[in-house]
């Protein structure tokens, strides 16, 4: 193995792609063989860095320096200084006082463990990295109830939204004798403020490819479908790549290291609509159908994919898995709290200093998250709300920062950690408007299956716009709960029954909003 | 042709989806018509309505023609509250069309979408298969010019 001073750390993604980034590295290259220090300093192309900067970035290490927006025409200086002198060029850092650097926190780290270290496109870099090990245990040293069962005591749930245990889930499908059963990847993420599924995937492909691989011996499926929504081109091209290398490995395909199992994988692709996200609606237009839900029971794990026993879970769901397998059960409720285990990826936005993904422990603040992860608010602006869970979510204000972000702190809000999208709002932004863009969101995905989703949204749509107009009054408001709540309780799926959460908990904590507008 | 995209697959009804955005990202006007509509529907043995219900309940297929560039705008909260209006405001004054219409020279369509998961960089738009992000009036001006230059 080659030994290096420094390692440069490029972040490809649809945003560097666009800025250019091929070229820059080939530019990158060859200005450091100008001053002789390929054989000193490493490039290495890899997913998502754990910030969101501008353009192309780069993370350097040991030094832990992030830059942000580097231009070709900034290279000759960048080459120069920091990597020939040893002075890091503060005018292209992250944060230009050079004084906030994003913590990035690997140690602590289950599923972006690879993410932003790691050639995603290279298997053996995976392996390298201990991949595939727990593939192998699950596969030849595990009993498919053993498995399960491991599962079952990490305490994992499901990271889509609901949050129902996994191993549960898994042990519905298992003993089911059945001549063919499926494994469902959910990657059509659309809940809005929403990607981590897709930086996930965009970081370490192989490593979900290694949970649905343990998820479909548990449960006994020889065929597993990753569901991946149009719009996520670099995601669909990097897990192809990683299945075919996966195939030339010989570590899918027939008889598998000799155990007699079998298992293959194949992407579809969704055509744009967020109720697929609901796994009766995924599984239809799996089949060539509308997206519209279907009624449950029988569930899915008994009666899913083309009638077969099928399970459904979200892409960081089962990027958890090759780590439980692999260092068990007590290595994952290490992290997290006594009810919520492991860790949770969130994506955070809006007006903090410097936006960006991170993975903590479940149960951590959201004050910490904000502080420690973003940098805090951005200069100049007050924390107002944070909008966390997306369109389905709920408006956090000041006083609950310290809440902890864990499934029992959550309690009636505890959907929204699933998503784990933050979306942090200054004081001058309008929860009445941000309310009016979500119910705009709801009428145009409801399906239009069910009459109270149908309905409701077009109703709450119709209220909330007199209401930003200033020509609405309190009983609207009022109004606007009841029908939500109406829904809630009459919806056929999740999506009807997601819009009380966020109107009850707006007009709950930013009442006085809602008295000024009315009062026009 | 439409014939021949359908024969890549086989006759399964699981396959629709896959075989309608083959045939929309192939047509020059990127959309499905109704003659492709029968062409699916008889291969994979389906009543037209089957297909036309499918097609028209994902947002990513048209039953129209549309133009050569397809803009998708990001209208949802992330991007909105970053100003995704005034996007919105300047493509329709820089293409002189409406939301869902069609420049008169056939270069670009402009449409609103759902979230497209690039929240960190809002506002948000995608033009064809290339996102673009951090939209201010001035850079959707440069990209729209950028894209008027290469198209001629």
């Amino acid at each position: 193995m080659k030994f290096y001073r420094s390692h440069i750390l490029v972040g490809i993604n649809e945003t560097s792609l666009l800025a250019g980034v091929e070229n820059f590295i080939v530019a990158l290259r060859a200005e450091l063989a100008k001053h002789n220090l390929q054989e000193e300093i490493n490039i290495l192309e890899t997913g998502p860095l754990g910030f969101f900067g501008r353009g192309i970035c780069l993370s350097v290490y040991p030094e832990n320096v992030s830059y942000q927006d580097v231009k070709a025409e900034d290279i000759p200086e960048l080459v120069e200084e920091h990597f020939l002198k040893g002075r890091p060029v503060t005018r292209l850092m992250l944060d230009a006082t050079g004084k906030f650097t994003p913590k990035l926190n690997y140690q602590n780290r289950i599923v972006l463990r690879n993410s932003g270290i790691i050639d995603p496109e290279s298997i053996d870099e995976y392996i390298g990295a201990g991949g595939y090990e727990a593939w192998e245990k699950a596969l030849v040293r595990m009993q498919p109830m053993e498995i399960v069962s491991e599962v079952r005591k990490s305490g994992l749930q499901g990271r889509g939204g609901a949050g129902f245990p996994t191993g549960v889930k898994w042990s519905f499908t298992a003993p089911i004798d059945a001549p063919q059963k499926y494994v469902v990847v959910n990657a059509d993420e659309g809940e809005p403020g929403t990607f981590k599924d897709r930086l996930i995937m965009e970081g370490d492909p192989h490593q979900l490819l290694e949970g649905v691989m343990i998820c479909a011996r548990a449960v006994g499926a020889s065929k597993a479908w990753i569901y991946i929504r149009g719009e996520y081109k670099l995601c669909i091209e990097r897990l192809q790549k990683a299945i075919d290398q996966c195939r030339e490995y010989g570590i899918i395909g027939k008889n598998i290291f000799d155990s007699g199992f079998d298992l293959d994988i194949a992407i579809k692709i969704g055509a744009g609509a967020y109720v697929c996200g609901e796994e009766t609606a995924l599984i239809e237009s799996l089949e060539g159908n509308r997206g519209n839900p279907r009624w449950k029971p029988p569930f899915p794990g008994v009666e899913g994919l083309w009638k077969c026993p099928t399970v459904v879970n979200n892409v960081e769901t089962l990027a958890n898995v090759p780590f439980i397998i692999k260092e068990g059960a007590d290595a994952f409720r290490a992290h997290g709290t006594q009810d919520s285990t492991g860790t949770k990826v969130y994506t955070i936005l809006g007006d903090v200093a410097h936006p960006g993904l991170c993975e903590v422990d479940m149960g951590t603040t959201l004050r910490t998250i904000i502080n420690d992860y973003a940098g805090g608010m951005k200069k100049g602006f007050r924390f107002k709300a944070a909008l966390v869970g997306g369109a389905a979510g709920v408006f956090l204000p000041e006083r609950m920062l310290d809440v902890n972000m864990d499934y029992a702190s959550l309690k009636h809000y505890a959907a929204v950690l699933g998503s784990g999208a933050i979306l942090v709002m200054n004081e001058h932004q309008s929860i009445v408007d941000m309310l009016w863009s979500i119910l705009r969101f709801f009428r145009h995905e409801s399906c239009g299956k069910c009459a109270p989703c149908r309905n409701g949204c077009q109703q709450l749509y119709r209220l909330i716009t007199k209401i930003k107009k200033g020509e609405g009054t309190m009983e609207d408001v009022d109004l606007m709960v009841t029908i939500s709540e109406t829904m809630f309780s009459t919806s056929f799926c999740a999506l009807g029954q997601s819009p009380v959460m966020v109107i009850r908990s707006a007009v709950e904590y930013f009442k006085d909003e809602f008295i000024a507008i009315t009062k026009k | 042709m439409y014939k021949e995209i359908c024969t890549k697959y086989t006759p399964d009804k699981d396959n629709l989806i896959c075989i309608l955005h083959e045939i929309q990202d192939s047509h020059p006007q990127h959309y499905i018509s109704e003659e492709a509509v029968q062409t699916v529907a008889e291969y994979l043995d389906l009543p037209p309505n089957h297909i036309y219900g499918v097609l028209t309940f994902y947002t990513m297929y048209s039953t129209k023609p549309r133009g050569k560039n397809i803009i998708r705008l990001c209208e949802s909260p992330p991007c909105y509250i970053k100003g995704s209006e005034n996007i919105l405001r300047k493509l329709r004054e820089l293409l002189g069309v409406k939301t869902g219409e069609t420049t008169k020279d056939g270069v670009f369509t402009l449409e609103l979408c759902a979230c497209l998961g690039v929240c960190g960089n809002a506002p948000v738009m995608m033009v064809n298969n290339d996102v673009y992000g951090d939209l201010t009036e001035e850079r959707v001006e440069e990209i729209i010019a950028r894209i008027r230059r290469g198209n001629q």
